[in-house]
């Protein structure tokens, strides 16, 4: 039940330097109306690492990643994201912020009218200014990734639950982000597609590189994602492992209970919790 | 009686709110404008669908209305020994009045409508907050362009409305009326001022404008899943339509103390 303060993070306030970690929460609080939706949350993601937010539906955790990604403002505290202040930045400094993150979405959020290339391409074509064949070529490569290239030219009403995570995840992927947020990526997807999207996470944190943010309330998932590495063999295949220990150890768990941090730790301290509350949520 | 005292207040509130946003979505729009990015190829999409797409409504209900127009009057006229002004009358009420009213009403209820459902069904799929978060504004992707097209393209619909009402009222009078067309066009010339044809051409600037960004503002305001997309486009059309009508009014009263 460790709610850490600044002060124990040991960091400086000015946070654009290099040591600096790309996400910091200080005493943000966020309501709607009368309802209370985030009470002094505070926390820290290092580059590299993975932080996994855990929580009952309505908690507060995908609000979490809205906050980050400034598509909303909190009532007070501080959000530091990739060394700016992104509670104080107006919608056009944010984009600047945000064309270094990618998101994927609850459902997808894919754009219906466009097809599974020109999702993907869409950031690279339309706010970049990439030649159309490299955009040709990178949607080629991350669609390749998730293992759906043969659906380049569907429209995303033709694939399925699971298809749609994907490509929401080369979608989120393809600008090559220093930090990627998935909202409930594998919400509402049977046990084996899940692993599918599972699998695709942990091969995007650890190929691409980047610093992945999760918010879900499958615990199968977050300790999935928490406990396995990608790493490519000689020939050059993409192979999922157990993680090593140093892998795992930087993988933090995140329990927001009514819209509080109530618990931060890694998965063994998290499994060793005697606290009734985690206890009968990990049941 | 408290109760009813609340209610009022917060239904004050809740229009007041409605009418800060819009205005601040027609700010956004316009600023939007002038400023970098700009999506060319969307405002040309946004023309073919707003502006081609509406051409056989805008033809049927133009020519129709001519030619019901024809008929009716043609009946009045008559009582006065007056058929040959037949053509006077149509090209008046057309060019001033029912071409843009008719046009923008029509518009409203398949652009407005349309707009209010597409937006509204991208904000409840969260798609666009994947825009921003792809870092795309949405007003500069989805606002402008339409709003652009139908800035452009509500005048030229409103030219063929007019064309083809003229054209229905020709039909009825040379088959029915039996007023024979060299008498129908002259009528039809003579029954204008050049003032009316600047506000027959003046007015559906403004129309197109308000029926685009009432769908816009609407549909991007939209919440609670699938029912709040069939709420947002019963309201986008009633909105739109209302305002066409006092817009009009409030727009031909502005032109008629400028040019006459």
């Amino acid at each position: 039940m460790r709610a850490k303060s600044l002060a124990e993070f040991g960091l400086p306030i000015e946070l654009a330097e290099a040591h600096a970690p790309v996400v910091l929460f200080d005493s943000v609080n966020l309501s709607f109306d009368e309802k209370v939706i985030l009470r002094d949350v505070t926390f820290s993601v290092r580059a590299g690492h993975t932080k996994i937010f855990l929580g009952a539906s309505g908690a507060g955790k995908s609000t979490i990643l809205k906050l980050m990604l400034g598509l909303l403002k909190p009532d007070s505290g501080t959000i530091w994201v990739l060394g700016h202040r992104v509670d104080l930045m107006d919608e056009a400094q944010l984009m600047r912020v945000r064309h270094h993150m990618g998101m994927v979405f609850q459902e997808g959020a894919l754009f219906d009218s466009l097809t599974v290339g020109e999702n993907v391409g869409y950031k690279l074509y339309e706010e970049t200014q990439m030649d159309l064949e490299d955009v040709r070529q990178r949607v080629d490569e991350v669609l390749g990734f998730v293992g759906l290239t043969q659906y380049i030219d569907r429209l995303p009403a033709a694939l399925s639950g699971g298809q749609r995570r994907r490509v929401a995840i080369a979608r989120a992927m393809a600008a090559k982000p220093i930090l990627l947020l998935y909202d409930e990526a594998t919400t509402g997807l049977d046990p084996m597609t899940a692993m599918t999207v599972d699998a695709e996470i942990v091969k995007v944190r650890d190929l691409e590189p980047a610093t992945s943010i999760l918010v879900t309330h499958q615990l199968r998932d977050a300790f999935y994602v928490a406990t396995h590495q990608a790493q490519r063999t000689a020939g050059g295949e993409i192979q999922l492992v157990e993680a090593g220990k140093q892998k795992v150890d930087e993988a933090d768990f995140v329990m927001i209970r009514e819209g509080r941090v109530y618990f931060e730790g890694t998965a063994s301290e998290l499994r060793q919790s005697q606290d009734p509350y985690l206890l009968k949520f990990l049941s | 009686m408290n109760g009813l005292r609340i209610w009022a207040i917060e239904f004050v509130k809740k229009g007041l709110l409605e009418v800060q946003e819009y205005v601040r979505l027609c700010f956004a729009a316009l600023q939007a404008v002038f400023s970098r990015p700009f999506y060319a190829r969307d405002v040309m999409e946004q023309i073919d669908v707003i502006g081609l797409g509406s051409l056989t409504v805008v033809l049927l209900t133009g020519f129709f209305t001519g030619a019901v127009l024809a008929l009716q009057s043609g009946m009045t006229l008559d009582q006065f020994g007056a058929r040959p002004f037949v053509g006077r009358l149509i090209s008046a009420s057309m060019i001033k009045e029912l071409g843009p009213v008719l046009t923008a009403l029509m518009l409203a209820g398949r652009v407005g409508s349309g707009i209010a459902a597409e937006l509204g069904s991208m904000v409840v799929t969260e798609q666009i907050s994947a825009l921003r978060a792809l870092g795309t504004d949405p007003i500069r992707k989805l606002v402008v362009p339409r709003v652009l097209a139908g800035f452009i393209m509500c005048p030229i619909l409103t030219v063929v409305s007019d064309t083809v009402g003229m054209l229905g009222g020709w039909i009825i009078a040379l088959t029915q009326l039996r007023v024979s067309s060299g008498v129908y066009w002259s009528s039809v010339v003579e029954g204008l001022y050049i003032q009316d044809v600047y506000m027959g051409i003046i007015k559906p600037f403004f129309l197109g404008v308000v029926i685009v960004t009432i769908g816009c503002h609407v549909g991007l305001r939209t919440s609670g899943g699938t029912q709040g997309v069939g709420r947002a486009t019963t309201n986008a059309v009633v909105a739109a339509s209302v305002l066409v009508l006092i817009v009009d009014f409030f727009v031909t009263r502005l032109l008629i103390s400028i040019f006459f």
